[in-house]
């Protein structure tokens, strides 16, 4: 981050090559947690993708009629069925804390303990706002006889795809939910100002923790992006 | 956690880090190397019994750990192998061998060799050993997440063991798991047993991941100063390439897995079509069981290669060792492992020639399985020509990698057939394929790994295995393997048909008869000949010959530590500066016939090495 020693290195391709071709480390600067984030992230993203390739793939050939995205997730505003409003709710809100997110990041590197712990539980209310939208949207669901294995509006792999592929998302999110209120409390209580010393793993805390929280966090975001894309457009 | 946590930290001081630009030393200098870009790394070092030998945070003990529990799940393969055999050779002499345990022995023997044992053994055993030490970082990056992802193994392995003793069994639907037969009544284990299968397979993909990235990550960024890519040993390459593989191909198994337990359980629809099940129709409907296939197999050829790859790395290594050479073609051998990686994503359908998908499909990847040929051939003639006019040392080691090029080039031309549709449709589903797969991931990579503890078990233990027993334990193996796999392709001309629990009342497979008889008492011979290298190990932990350092003269710097067998934090209070490449054999002009990767160019002045 602050290192300006990193500014003389060659950029562009020349700049990779150098990189590859040097001892020690790929990425210079990169801090070990930090790439392993990244590497993990990738790996992910090929659970996400093989998840919704699935879901393609047997939206395309399922002989039953696909139901229609824009009824089925509708919600009755004064009367009036409104498609997808929860859902365009739920994904402002997840993008939002996305917003929050960055900018903990932002104020721990500027040792602003108190705003970025503020921020960091800021961005986890966020979190936990849509669980709690998508908890709503699940009973709904089930109360109008959506279950994993049928669905009164058409093919019974709409449901079972729906509710594993949120749910697979849902769990990620509230993973990142637990790990920011620790995260949290952490800051507040000085740990990363401190380098106080991890209770299970004995490392030094640094801020560059809430950087990788952030990968994780904005990699959870954009993976809805896809899901909202593909469920609830197509 | 007590409170003298906290003291056993740390009894490494770390050194300050220095940034990158921050020129020490003149350029002139012969010997100079880039300061560290890294502060030296914060190790937590355990005291007790526990902190040191089971919940162990050092790479090393975790590694051996790995290597202890995918033996022991090895040797239980080995056994359901041998009943396998039995049936196959002699139907009906063993009373409890029915068909359904036979089919629950062929699942469990397949998914144990290849998940449990191999790939657990190459990247959990080999790497947490190998890749610190090989690349001169004091441990894995993560040393917590590292100990944490052997015990996700040791719970996948127990709950992989529970499922036989659960009613009904362990799973008998085949090592492929395809439904919809896997969760039908009519297969064995279609009841607990498939579903520990499938929990197991998710804990090993969880805690194989925690490992993974920290195998990537220790290689890509804790290398010690003056390691670049281009200097490490083909085993870390190797090693390295298989992790990213496995990284990418697992999360396809992880997700076909949950697909398939909400299947079982729920009774979700995802793979399971319209069924009917002892004259009634079940509440399936409209699954595609072929989006099963192209999900496993996405996972299963990288697979093959994740086993293949860390083989074709140590052998490498070992062969430039034991015949005083260098390996020819360095780079060259780098490009083909990652050219074989990235091309081992894009040959998974040749495994479904025979499931009903597009023929096109078929056109497509036989064209991609035939250029993967190419790299791999490659690396055979560099194995040949490493050999060629080198100073081979007969060693046990030497043996096991002589028979790897001996098995890997058999199964590597089998598998030139399978690759090709229209060779393939006749033989898919006969001995032939057994045989091929057998010779090319079973056998192959097994002659490496036994090569390769004979090679590092003086580094491990300190005491040199006894080379004697070790060679009758490799023509015992190889010569034994050769009689069980070579009749097999035989087998499959004839058309004998895998995984049938018996043929002898198909007139035609009569033949085949005296060869199954043989197999099996080949079989049988092999198997207990293991037990000579297990006899050997424990003998030689006791009363082998000391190896002292650096038994075999190698380069690489895992034989230049200050302590052989290496300590925590494996570099004592320096760590090693590294100036040339591991492969330094009889460079001329040169006084000893190896240079050390740490030996700095100025105390080898008038050896002309190759710069690297």
């Amino acid at each position: 981050m602050s290192d300006h020693t990193l500014d003389k290195l060659p950029g562009g391709f020349k700049g990779m090559a150098t990189d590859m071709g040097s001892d020690q480390t790929v990425f210079k600067g990169v801090n070990w947690g930090k790439a392993m984030m990244w590497i993990f992230l990738l790996s992910d993203t090929f659970i996400f993708s093989c998840f919704l390739i699935s879901y393609m793939k047997v939206r395309a050939s399922v002989v039953d009629e696909w139901p229609y995205p824009s009824e089925v997730f509708a919600l009755n505003f004064m009367g009036v069925p409104v498609p997808l409003l929860l859902i365009a709710i739920m994904t402002f809100v997840l993008i939002t804390s996305s917003g929050t997110m960055a900018l903990a990041v932002k104020y721990g590197y500027e040792r602003n303990r108190k705003m970025c712990g503020w921020l960091i539980l800021a961005t986890a209310l966020g979190g936990l706002t849509f669980v709690g939208m998508q908890a709503f949207e699940w009973s709904k669901l089930i109360h109008e006889g959506v279950r994993p294995w049928t669905n009164p509006f058409g093919a019974p792999q709409f449901g079972s795809f729906f509710f594993m592929i949120t749910g697979f998302h849902g769990t990620h999110v509230s993973i990142g939910v637990i790990f920011l209120f620790i995260f949290a409390r952490k800051t507040f209580r000085g740990d990363f100002d401190a380098g106080k010393r991890g209770f299970f793993t004995s490392m030094k805390s640094d801020y560059v923790a809430i950087e990788i929280m952030g990968l994780y966090w904005h990699f959870v975001d954009l993976v809805w992006v896809f899901i909202f894309a593909f469920f609830y457009l197509w | 956690m007590s409170d003298d946590f906290y003291k056993n930290k740390t009894s490494i001081e770390a050194q300050p880090s220095r940034t990158i630009s921050d020129s020490s030393g003149s350029v002139s200098d012969i010997d100079y190397v880039k300061p560290a870009e890294v502060s030296d790394q914060d190790l937590y070092h355990g005291h007790s019994f526990i902190t040191k030998w089971i919940f162990c945070q050092d790479a090393k003990v975790i590694g051996i750990q790995y290597t202890l529990t995918a033996v022991f799940t090895g040797i239980i393969g080995l056994i359901l192998s041998w009943l396998m055999r039995l049936q196959l050779g002699f139907p009906e002499l063993v009373p409890f061998i029915t068909a359904e345990h036979y089919y629950q022995f062929v699942t469990m023997h397949g998914m144990i060799m290849v998940v449990y044992f191999l790939t657990a053994l190459f990247l959990g055993g080999f790497g947490n050993y190998l890749i610190p030490l090989m690349t001169g970082a004091r441990d894995m990056v993560f040393p917590y997440v590292n100990m944490v992802s052997y015990w996700m193994f040791f719970v996948a392995v127990l709950v992989l063991m529970a499922s036989f003793f659960v009613p009904g069994g362990p799973t008998g639907s085949g090592w492929t798991l395809y439904p919809p037969q896997a969760i039908l009544e009519g297969t064995p284990g279609s009841g607990a047993g498939i579903i520990l299968m499938l929990v197991s397979l998710a804990l090993f993909v969880v805690g194989f991941t925690m490992g993974g990235l920290n195998y990537v990550i220790t290689i890509l960024q804790a290398r010690t100063r003056g390691m670049t890519l281009m200097r490490m040993p083909l085993t870390v390459w190797g090693i390295f390439t298989a992790t990213v593989l496995a990284l990418l191909a697992f999360p396809a198994l992880f997700v076909s897995v949950i697909m398939m337990s909400l299947d079982r359980i729920l009774g979700t629809s995802f793979f399971m079509p319209t069924i009917l099940q002892a004259g009634e129709i079940l509440e399936y409907g409209g699954g595609s069981p072929v989006l099963f296939q192209h999900l496993f197999w996405f996972f299963g050829h990288p697979e093959v290669y994740i086993v293949a790859l860390p083989a074709f790395g140590i052998v490498s290594d070992l062969i430039s060792v034991h015949s005083r050479k260098n390996i020819f073609g360095y780079r060259m051998m780098v490009w083909a492992i990652v050219a074989i990686g990235a091309l081992s994503f894009f040959v998974w359908a040749h495994h479904m020639y025979v499931s009903g998908m597009n023929p096109w499909f078929g056109f497509f990847f036989a064209t991609t399985t035939l250029i993967i040929a190419v790299p791999t051939a490659l690396k055979v003639y560099n194995w040949v020509l490493t050999l060629w006019r080198g100073n081979i040392r007969m060693t046990t080691v030497m043996l096991f990698c002589l028979g790897f090029i001996v098995t890997f080039v058999n199964g590597g031309i089998t598998g030139i057939f399978l690759g090709n549709v229209i060779v393939d449709i006749p033989l898919s589903d006969t001995y032939f394929v057994v045989a091929h797969f057998h010779m090319v991931m079973g056998i192959a990579p097994l002659m490496v790994i036994f090569g390769a503890i004979y090679h590092w078990f003086p580094l491990v233990t300190g005491r040199l295995l006894d080379e004697k027993l070790g060679k009758w334990h490799f023509w015992f193996s190889f010569l034994g393997a050769y009689s069980i796999y070579f009749p097999m392709h035989y087998l499959g001309f004839i058309g004998v048909p895998r995984r049938y629990f018996e043929m002898y009342d198909s007139p035609y497979i009569t033949s085949a008869v005296g060869l199954n008889q043989s197999i099996t008492i080949a079989a049988l011979i092999v198997g207990l000949s293991q037990f000579i290298f297990i006899f050997n190990i424990v003998k030689s932990l006791r009363m082998g010959k000391p190896a002292g350092k650096n038994p075999w003269k190698a380069n690489s710097l895992e034989w230049q530590t200050p302590n052989v067998p290496p300590a925590h934090g494996n570099w004592g209070d320096k760590l090693p500066v590294v100036y040339r490449w591991p492969y330094d054999f009889n460079v001329p002009g040169a006084k000893e016939d190896y240079i050390p990767q740490t030996t700095p160019p100025s105390e080898v002045l008038e050896a002309k090495v190759e710069k690297t």
